[in-house]
């Protein structure tokens, strides 16, 4: 029986559950409470994001998104930018670590060894670790042991590490999903091991991959403490990769900080929130996908 | 020649998997060899337990900051668990499914804002609002906590969400045929069975809290003092390595490092109890 039609048998008329709840006032407390706590979680993301919207749009002038910052025109087109270019640093570091890390884990690892365990319990660890400590880290190890200075570079390095944990997990969940038939058909058919991995494997994997980048790139969108002191505050646009620049999450800071431009801090939020929504309404929609190429299986 | 290739790119995925380690390991190297030396000059007890920071005069002391996360986490999972728990017994039990479609990505959404954001929403929002109703600056340890706890409800929600689907149906399903109500089923039944799930959620919730920096240091107001009531202004471990980070120099900045040291360990036996609950529970 169907989940739907095995709902419809035990199901009660309004009148039912009405007298039920006349008979189970506890019950009828608990609903309410449950339900209140529904509507408290929601209704203040809806305010959070309603009120910055409010706030933050009327002051989202043309000024704001000048190729230049000066304290005049509190430009924020300079920190979109280096946000980009600090995004795509950032993942070309990361992804080829974490999805050779997830391929070894997957294909090539024997289930228990020692050495496996340990990567699985660093990830862990790395994955726990506060975004203070690895600015810190970032600070202590590339801007000053090896002499990267306040960089974008620096701080791409440290967002990498931060998000490399993610990259493999997720990397290694969509691995570990693909049937073995796939692996067994690649070998009958007398492929070598390389070739399973990158030819049949690796391209069923993508949409989880996929996935995995996504929720990196929203974490290195909203990112501010590990860049402070990695990558610095410098307002204009990077020419190389060893200057120092802001991301849009460092810039928003420093102008709550300064207090000076409010309204200007508001725009600043509007696009954040507005690039955060995006990242999640794809990541929503790859993971739809996910689900329904699974479905089809 | 194909052996080879076989060979060399798989020693290239071991040395991918070996960088978690690296990284690791470096990081613990460089905040101890880094924070030592500073614990060691002021002495342990000195600087765990000193109730003064004053960099200037050479007195670092960091209990303040110590009780500061204490009271900020315990503020947080104050506001923030019950709410979480009863949103994933929700969830799991009594949304219908379009608005499970509209409160599902609206949770995700909460974990995806940036901490940035919500310590600018607290600053003018939450902050006034305390200032206003309850008195005091504003900046407190209660607005640090009404910003954590809406901060760690994503985390709280989503674990506790799939651990409440994770138990078995015949658990709840025999409660109702007893003729408990649905309810009293999912409280008594369904809840705690799914309670090491739960537990997992929460543990990692608070180590969220014990981690965040930007959004507290933005409504906590910062003062290095022990506090003596929740409208007190506070200063928390994280949020004094951010604070100072920029212009410290030798023994200060050593006493910062050393104050990310006591972080991390923090941190580490955070994560220690979730994997072992986590591993209970299975």
């Amino acid at each position: 029986m169907t989940k739907a039609n095995r709902l419809s048998v035990n199901r009660m008329s309004l009148k039912q559950k009405i007298n039920s709840y006349k008979k189970h006032p506890f019950s009828l407390l608990a609903l309410l409470l449950v339900c209140a706590a529904a509507a408290v979680a929601v209704l203040s993301l809806v305010f959070l994001v309603v009120y910055i919207l409010i706030k933050g749009v009327p002051y989202l002038s043309p000024s704001l998104f000048e190729p230049e910052y000066n304290s005049e025109n509190v430009s924020m087109l300079p920190a979109i930018i280096n946000t980009l270019i600090m995004m795509v640093s950032a993942l070309i570091l990361a992804l080829p670590a974490g999805i050779g890390a997830a391929i070894y884990l997957s294909e090539y690892a024997r289930r228990g060894n020692k050495f496996v365990e340990a990567v699985r319990i660093t990830a862990e660890t790395l994955s726990g670790i506060p975004s203070i400590v690895y600015g810190l880290f970032g600070s202590l190890f590339f801007v000053l042991k090896l002499k990267m200075g306040l960089s974008l570079i620096s701080g791409a390095a440290t967002l990498a590490i931060m998000i490399l944990p993610l990259i493999m997990r997720t990397t290694e969940e969509a691995l570990l999903s693909i049937p073995d038939t796939y692996r067994e058909a690649s070998f009958g058919l007398g492929a070598g091991k390389l070739r399973t991995v990158f030819r049949v494997i690796l391209p069923a994997a993508v949409p989880g991959i996929l996935s995995g980048i996504i929720l990196a790139i929203g974490r290195i969108i909203g990112e501010s403490a590990a860049l402070l002191y990695t990558a610095g505050t410098y307002t204009k646009i990077v020419s190389s990769l060893s200057d120092s620049s802001r991301t849009l999450a460092v810039h928003m800071y420093v102008l709550s900080n300064e207090g000076l431009y409010i309204n200007e801090t508001y725009a600043t939020a509007v696009v954040l929130l507005i690039l955060v929504i995006l990242v999640n309404a794809l990541s929503d929609l790859v993971a739809k996908r996910l689900t329904k190429g699974k479905e089809r299986n | 020649m194909k052996k080879y290739k076989e060979k060399i790119m798989q020693a290239v995925f071991t040395l991918a998997a070996c960088i978690s380690i690296a990284a690791v390991a470096l990081i613990c190297i460089f905040l101890f060899a880094g924070g030592f030396p500073a614990i060691k000059e002021i002495g342990i007890f000195k600087f765990l337990f000193g109730t003064v920071w004053q960099p200037s005069n050479g007195r670092y002391g960091i209990l303040p900051m110590i009780i500061g996360s204490l009271y900020v986490t315990a503020g947080a999972v104050i506001i923030g668990v019950p709410i979480g728990i009863l949103t994933a017994v929700f969830l799991a039990d009594f949304c219908p499914k379009p608005i499970y479609k509209i409160v599902k990505p609206a949770i995700n959404l909460l974990a995806g804002i940036p901490s940035v954001v919500y310590g600018f929403f607290g600053l003018v929002v939450i902050v006034p609002f305390v200032r206003n109703n309850f008195g005091g600056r504003g900046t407190s340890i209660l607005s640090a906590s009404i910003i954590l706890g809406l901060m760690i409800l994503p985390t709280i929600v989503s674990i506790s969400e799939s651990s409440l689907r994770a138990v078995p149906e015949h658990n709840f399903e025999g409660s109702l045929a007893l003729g408990a109500t649905k309810e009293r089923s999912v409280f008594r039944a369904k809840l705690p069975a799914a309670k090491s799930g739960i537990f997992a959620g929460v543990v990692l919730g608070i180590g969220r809290a014990v981690g965040e920096t930007m959004a507290v240091m933005m409504v906590a107001g910062n003062q290095p003092v022990i506090p003596g009531s929740i409208l007190d202004g506070v200063r928390t471990l994280t949020t004094n390595i951010v604070l100072e980070m920029g212009y410290s120099t030798d023994l200060h900045r050593e006493a910062l490092i050393a104050t990310a040291v006591v972080l991390f360990v923090f941190v580490l036996i955070i994560n220690l109890s979730f994997s072992l609950i986590k591993r209970k529970s299975k």
